[in-house]
């Protein structure tokens, strides 16, 4: 099963719009609720990551029988140094994103803490792609 | 703790999420950041918080989160209503402070979460 989202760049009132309906279909598959959390925290976290910083972009959901791989792709402007975003606490928020509740710098290390297998490419001027894969089984 | 005991010691308002009876709460966590509330393990508890948005709503779902004191007087908008009633969430207002919520909740049993 795939399911496709475009999200738009500062759109905060459908910021979670795709992890909501992610969560609704793994929810009817009857898929761990433990294990539910784990993937649509991390697909929110990113979703919030795309409005927040990025020009907008899409979510792809690919679920298959024992797992599900998404693939958030943005279109800029792309992150200069991976491993410093990467760090707990590090950001580059607007004062915007933190009074909304975001923008610690907690929302990567968060989808790694997360995810079972997560690769991040990004371009700068580009965009970035955050691909992971989440098994059914644990 | 059951949600008509929080409700009667916060003097709380019920504005979304009409069955109260299937929640027993028995941890709490309060916090204004949403990616700190992210960041936890633990389920089905009470979320108390001064911020009054519709992330507040959406992380509250993905947490599994479901029920949320706002604390400090705040007001859940129409909007954070309407996403509420969607999601199953159960909204509270309190015009206490997060301070006074917690110090009464935390006294009459409900735990930390950590």
């Amino acid at each position: 099963m795939r399911l496709e989202f475009e999200i738009a760049s500062g759109d905060f009132s459908q910021a979670g719009r795709a992890s909501s309906r992610i969560k609704k279909v793994l929810k009817q598959l009857h898929i761990d609720p433990k294990i539910i959390k784990r993937i649509v925290i991390a697909v929110y976290e990113a979703e919030v990551n795309v409005v927040a910083h990025s020009v907008g972009g899409t979510i792809v959901a690919e679920i298959s029988g024992n797992d599900i791989e998404v693939i958030i792709q943005d279109n800029g402007p792309g992150i200069e140094d991976i491993s410093l975003a990467m760090k707990e606490g590090y950001s580059t928020a607007s004062k915007k994103v933190r009074d909304m509740g975001f923008g610690a710098g907690m929302g990567l290390p968060n989808i790694n803490k997360n995810t079972d297998e997560l690769d991040i490419k990004s371009t700068p001027g580009v965009g970035t792609t955050l691909k992971f894969k989440n098994n059914f089984n644990g | 703790m059951k949600l008509t005991d929080i409700i009667q010691l916060t003097k709380a308002r019920l504005v979304a999420g009409g069955k109260t009876e299937k929640h027993e709460i028995k941890r709490a966590f309060s916090s204004d950041l949403m990616s700190d509330v992210l960041t936890l393990d633990t389920e089905h508890i009470l979320l108390i918080t001064g911020l009054a948005n519709p992330q507040l709503i959406r992380t509250a779902e993905m947490a599994d989160i479901e029920v949320v004191l706002l604390a400090r007087n705040k007001k859940a908008t129409p909007e954070m209503i309407e996403l509420a009633e969607e999601v199953g969430l159960v909204l509270l207002e309190t015009p206490y402070s997060i301070f006074r919520a917690s110090g009464i909740l935390f006294q009459n049993g409900i735990k930390a979460v950590y």
